[in-house]
């Protein structure tokens, strides 16, 4: 190597080359950066692959979904004569002729396109009954023509009660907040403010509140089973530790339909669950655990018990016994000991856990549809069934655009305060 | 280390409890995983114990009959799928990632693991909606591609994790001792990372063959799954074939995951 340092009577060379050896400096940095960034443009290359399949197969769904929720055609694109016919209307009371006469051509021609079904599905979506109305006019306007036509919408009451009318003009607007204000249950009312639906229309501020309440309790429950488990595993030797951290990971590998499936032979009237209470002398006959509340959270506890634990884990074992025992010479009573030292220490594994669980039970599908009743179903089932059941595609995706502002909100909250290398369950 | 060396009568009742609940809570972790393995192989048509008598005809119902055997299939076909593409692009992704200059690390990373946190049904729906139009639903590769979505956070984590422990110089070595890229990355690279590429695949594979809410979106009759077919005979009548069903599916998954466990441990102590 020695040979390769510039002796001493090289000295007075380099300085005198000294501008030569600074633009050779200069080009050398400049071919480094080159290389630099041909390095990274590589690396953006081997990274592209994923990143394109995610955008295709899960950005793009997800966008598409959310934006059913705020942008929905299908009345403006069913009704364009009526919506410029009802561009000069004050809003007040029932629009003039021209509108009905609008409505009738326009009618007719959702009928000879054969759209006239989805029309009335959609229109029904803002004013409830309005399906049976406009399959009635419909039919009605088969043998109408001209004035007929227009006497033939007039003859059915509907087109003539109040609420309609603004119905359909804010239904004309392809972008609309009143699924979004649906899934809260709000809705505009004539003055333009937002007002509370009535309480026979409201649905969803009960299921998410529902929702909310069961992840709270399967938390809590997890919480209350789970911090003396990690404890203990993470103060008993070794070799013990290792068996207990498989029982806890057993049931962590299997998967949440499998131990759904468990639960549900487990809570029948005839089943485990209920053996178990009458030979404890709890319960004094059969009780049904099947579709309710009560057993639903039981299997949510089970599959998220894990989850809360292991966070608490990590922590755990990273505190050493000495401080305890150091708490203790120094005077602190047991209680005082764990709550001023032990504690704080865990905190940020018990958030972790806790966060992370309560954020998965936001979401829970299987669990609820498979073990809750009608009334346990949570808001992801309220999402499976717009789309099964009902084809309302523009709630589903109101009530998901709303679900998820409270998951990434929550796991924003959870990466910011936390960090995300919490996740890391193993 | 849970007693102190002279323990107080207090600490002594203490730290009973604290047994006896934790064993309760062991319990409780562990009977309902348990319960469907004796339960598959009762030879009567119901759930209660104590059994009639030891058969395997729920077995043979499982694996005899077409309708479960094409839901095997299916699994098997979408779950090797989603393995082959999450595990390459998950690799491809988590080397470039590993990489301090690359950029936007930090932006990219959440958006990877996003599908976990995004509700299922969200995912589900949302595919359903677009694969519909792009002419993906009721087809493997649609299911395969929803999947990969769910299975490569779980790629490229656990190859991340064992490339921290693989040091760059030595494809700089390999590089100056005229090795070209690929070949650098087969015999460098790739065995030295290897434990966290199988694990990764693994994760991948068990993520897809439980998965149930995607396919239920996705599927036609003729897609249907192993879990699918469990979740829809859950709803309509409770066979004892669903708990030979479930030990089969529950053995699959805690073996791979116990595989994929111990091979990240492994990957994470390579030498750096």
């Amino acid at each position: 190597m020695s040979a390769l340092q510039p002796s001493e009577l090289d000295r007075p060379t380099l300085a005198r080359d000294r501008s030569a050896a600074d633009t050779d400096l200069k080009s050398v940095s400049a071919a480094l950066r080159r290389a630099e960034f041909g390095d990274r443009m590589r690396s953006l290359l081997l990274a592209a692959p994923l990143l394109i399949l995610l955008v295709l197969s899960f950005g793009i769904p997800i966008v598409l979904l959310l934006s059913r929720a705020v942008y929905d055609p299908t009345i403006a694109d069913a009704l364009p004569k009526t919506a410029q016919a009802l561009g000069n209307w004050n809003g007040q009371g029932v629009p003039g002729d021209d509108a009905f006469a609008a409505l009738a051509a326009d009618l007719k021609e959702n009928q000879a396109k054969g759209t006239a079904y989805e029309l009335a599905k959609s229109l029904n979506a803002r004013l409830p009954g309005a399906r049976s109305q406009v399959l009635k006019t419909v039919r009605k306007l088969e043998s109408a023509d001209g004035p007929a036509a227009l006497d033939a919408v007039k003859s059915v009451p509907f087109w003539s009660a109040p609420s309609t009318w603004p119905a359909i003009r804010s239904g004309t607007r392809s972008l609309t907040s009143f699924y979004l204000l649906s899934a809260l249950d709000l809705r505009w009312n004539a003055d333009g403010g937002i007002e509370q639906v009535p309480p026979e229309q409201a649905i969803f501020i009960q299921v998410f509140l529902r929702t909310f309440f069961v992840a709270a309790s399967v938390t809590l429950a997890t919480l209350i089973l789970g911090f003396p488990l990690a404890y203990l595993i993470a103060n008993v030797p070794k070799g013990l530790a290792a068996i207990l951290i498989v029982a806890v990971l057993l049931p962590f590998w299997t998967s949440i339909l499998v131990r759904t499936a468990a639960w549900t032979v487990l809570l029948q009237k005839f089943g485990l669950v209920n053996d178990f209470l009458l030979l404890i002398g709890v319960t004094s006959d059969r009780v049904d655990l099947m579709y309710s509340r009560i057993g639903l959270i039981i299997a949510m506890t089970h599959i998220q018990l894990p989850f809360t634990l292991l966070p608490i884990y990590s922590v755990m074992r990273t505190i050493p016994a000495s401080q305890m025992k150091a708490a203790y010479s120094l005077g602190a009573r047991p209680f005082t000991a764990f709550r001023r030292v032990y504690i704080p220490q865990v905190f940020p594994g018990v958030m972790a856990g806790c966060m992370l669980t309560f954020i998965l039970c936001l979401g829970y599908y299987i669990t609820p549809a498979l073990i809750g009743g009608a009334s346990d179903q949570l808001i992801s089932n309220f999402i499976a069934n717009y789309v099964n059941v009902e084809l309302n595609w523009e709630m589903a995706a109101a009530l998901s655009f709303i679900l998820l502002v409270f998951t990434l909100a929550l796991f924003g909250i959870f990466a910011r305060v936390l960090g995300l290398d919490r996740l890391k369950l193993v | 280390m849970l007693l102190s060396p002279y323990p107080t009568t207090g600490e002594r009742i203490r730290i009973t409890l604290l047994w006896i609940w934790c064993g309760l809570v062991i319990l409780f972790l562990l009977v309902p995983i348990l319960i469907p393995v004796p339960l598959s192989f009762n030879s009567g048509a119901f759930f209660i114990f104590p059994l009639e008598g030891i058969s395997a005809r729920w077995y043979e119902v499982v694996l005899r009959t077409q309708r479960w055997q094409s839901a095997i299939g299916n699994s098997l076909i979408v779950a090797f799928g989603t393995t082959v593409i999450a595990t390459t692009l998950g690799t491809l992704t988590a080397i470039a990632l590993s990489d301090e200059k690359f950029p936007g690390r930090r932006i990219i990373m959440p958006l990877l693991l996003s599908p976990l946190i995004v509700p299922v049904v969200i995912t589900a729906v949302g595919s359903y909606l677009f694969y519909a139009r792009v002419g993906l639903a009721s087809t493997y590769a649609g299911i395969i591609l929803a999947h990969t979505a769910l299975a490569s956070p779980f790629v490229v984590v656990t190859v991340g994790a064992s490339l921290t422990g693989f040091d760059r110089n030595l494809m700089r070595a390999a590089a100056i001792s005229g090795a070209r890229p690929l070949t650098s990355f087969f015999r460098v690279m790739l065995p030295l990372i290897l434990p966290g590429v199988l694990s990764g695949a693994a994760f991948a594979f068990v993520t897809s063959f439980d998965e149930v809410v995607v396919v239920q979106f996705l599927a036609s009759a003729s897609q249907r799954t192993m879990p699918l077919e469990m979740f829809i005979g859950l709803r309509e009548k409770l066979s004892p074939a669903i708990t030979a069903a479930a030990t089969l599916m529950m053995g699959l998954s805690i073996l791979l995951l116990l595989v994929a466990n111990i091979l990240a441990r492994r990957g994470r102590k390579a030498p750096a």
